[in-house]
């Protein structure tokens, strides 16, 4: 393992601590437990978006906290949930009296923690809602498994009701339109290589020098299937043929289009696969009406990609367009 | 032989031995299946309770489970965390007011717990996790006490139904948890939540035989 460490122990500690400095005029950390809030929390009046999982995703969900996205994020230990004690401390330090809108990646552990984290504020008189995200396609949702995973999606549900909650949604209309924004969201990724824990310290799995893993969890978590290396417009049609079919989007649908890096895949590729992307949409009438490249959640150093594709109406896309003023994400201010 | 505050404490030092000793197995089996980290979690988890029963020993034995929980559902995270929590959490209030346990009380505490988990993480027996050597545990402690069988059986025979649990995960499909998402591939490897809870119960009987 070659990484940018001190200790593979105190790496989560260690980074929030470099983030609070090079970020102080958007957020606060707190340690002990460790969360993150907008540094004039709590906003009275306001509906409190949090959010949290795992670590290894940065930007997500530290980097989204900031005006117009989240008002605190819970990160957890490299790829684990949060605890309870860090969301019932984050819930409580952005609470404006207007109720907490909790957004959960659909992950035993995630779910777990944020309920447990729910029922000790509610015993403080805090009002909690929780809306789950699941919008990963790779993983079949059935009563034989834990549901599909929380992946891009979550990215732009943040992004949108933290619009929303600064526009003065009411707790009940923001967990509804967290929900909207779900439902019509959908998700695959696909890793080139693997990705190594840094408290583990050898890669998660074994991915050969042709090989890809198509629809992998942002975890690395194995996917759909392994398949040999594949042009970028092979690979570009398969996702978005899963994502198209599920939902599934129809000609005429407007989308927002988020082409998302794994963490260790240049933007040269990533830019080239959303060149990839927007042809086959174009080619089926669908019409991307806003996009997003870049890395937002990622998988530590995992090279690949994935699609997002949220199905959009007027509402949607007023929200996205409004300001946002965070470290991973910022426009109109 | 009664169990005492000593005993609980000992088998929790135990604890935080076997789950330091078994850091790197029982992450190689959740890489497997799952996202390599239970090893780094429990050895987190239970060198924190370690650490915090040494600072400040609790007043008895509800006190000390209680603790236990606590500090688990802190340091663990992941789906372990609240899961061992909630486990330490039922089994120090199945021991309220009891300074010493009998076999009885012994297998009074660990339903509580293993029904705990069981609610919390709403699992059926066959579907790849915790529960299944966690009941089948709990079945076999039941017989022994029933057939008059002394604390030392009932902790064998435990032990014994959660290794057999814990081998039976192999051949399993997983439907709960983050291995569920493998389907088919999930086959042919061994859980690591069921390893975690066969440790955990044979660090019992190894602590506390008689």
């Amino acid at each position: 393992m070659k990484k940018l460490l001190n200790d593979p122990a105190q790496v989560v500690r260690e980074s929030l601590a470099g983030l609070a400095l090079a970020h102080a005029d958007l957020l606060t950390v707190s340690f002990d437990p460790a969360y993150v809030v907008r540094t004039d929390a709590p906003v009275r009046g306001k509906v409190a978006v949090v959010s949290g999982g795992g670590s290894g995703h940065e930007p997500m969900h530290c980097g989204f906290v900031g005006k117009g996205m989240l008002d605190a994020a819970c990160p957890g230990q490299v790829f684990t949930s949060p605890t309870p004690d860090q969301i019932e401390a984050a819930t409580r330090a952005v609470d404006g009296g207007a109720g907490v809108l909790h957004i959960v990646k659909n992950y035993t552990g995630d779910i777990l923690n944020f309920e447990m984290a729910a029922d000790l504020c509610q015993a403080q008189g805090i009002e909690v809602r929780a809306a789950v995200i699941n919008d990963d396609v790779a993983v079949q949702d059935s009563l034989y498994t834990a549901g599909r995973r929380g992946v891009g999606a979550t990215v732009l549900a943040e992004k949108i009701c933290g619009a929303a909650a600064a526009r003065g949604y009411d707790l009940a209309r923001l967990e509804a339109l967290c929900r909207q924004v779900n439902e019509n969201a959908r998700s695959m990724g696909m890793a080139l290589t693997s990705c190594t824990v840094p408290a583990a310290g050898k890669p998660t799995f074994e991915l050969g020098e042709e090989e890809i893993e198509m629809g992998i969890g942002i975890h690395g978590e194995p996917g759909r299937e392994r398949v040999p290396l594949l042009a970028a417009r092979e690979i570009a049609v398969r996702m978005a043929e899963t994502i198209l079919a599920d939902l599934p989007f129809r000609s005429g649908d407007r989308v927002i289009a988020l082409v998302n890096g794994m963490g260790g895949t240049p933007l040269l590729e990533l830019y080239l696969v959303y060149g990839e992307l927007e042809k086959i949409l174009h080619a089926k009438g669908i019409a991307v009406a806003r996009r997003l490249v870049g890395n937002y959640i990622t998988s530590l150093e995992m090279a690949g990609c994935s699609f997002t594709l949220l199905r959009t109406g007027d509402e949607l896309l007023s929200l996205w367009d409004d300001p946002v003023l965070t470290p991973g994400l910022r426009w109109g201010l | 032989m009664a169990i005492g505050k000593q005993e609980v404490l000992a088998w929790l030092e135990a604890l935080a031995c076997v789950y330091a000793e078994n850091r790197q197995y029982l992450t190689d089996l959740d890489a497997a299946i799952g996202d390599a980290d239970h090893g780094s979690n429990m050895d987190r988890g239970f060198a924190a309770v370690r650490a915090e029963l040494a600072a400040r020993e609790p007043a008895d034995i509800r006190k000390t489970l209680e603790t236990t929980a606590a500090i688990l559902i802190r340091t663990v995270g992941g789906a372990a965390g609240p899961l061992y929590g909630t486990f330490f959490l039922r089994a120090g209030a199945a021991a309220d007011g009891k300074a010493e346990l009998r076999a009885a009380d012994v297998v009074a505490l660990f339903e509580a717990g293993i029904l705990g988990v069981q609610q919390r993480g709403k699992a059926a027996p066959g579907e790849k996790t915790m529960v299944d050597a966690l009941l089948p545990a709990l079945a076999a402690m039941r017989d022994a006490l029933a057939a008059g069988g002394g604390l030392t059986a009932v902790l064998e025979q435990g032990a014994a139904a959660a290794e057999a649990g814990m081998r039976a995960t192999i051949p399993m499909q997983a439907r709960k948890g983050r291995a569920s998402y493998l389907g088919p591939r999930s086959v042919g490897h061994q859980d690591p939540g069921a390893t975690s809870s066969f440790l955990l119960l044979r660090a019992v009987v190894d602590t506390w035989r008689a």
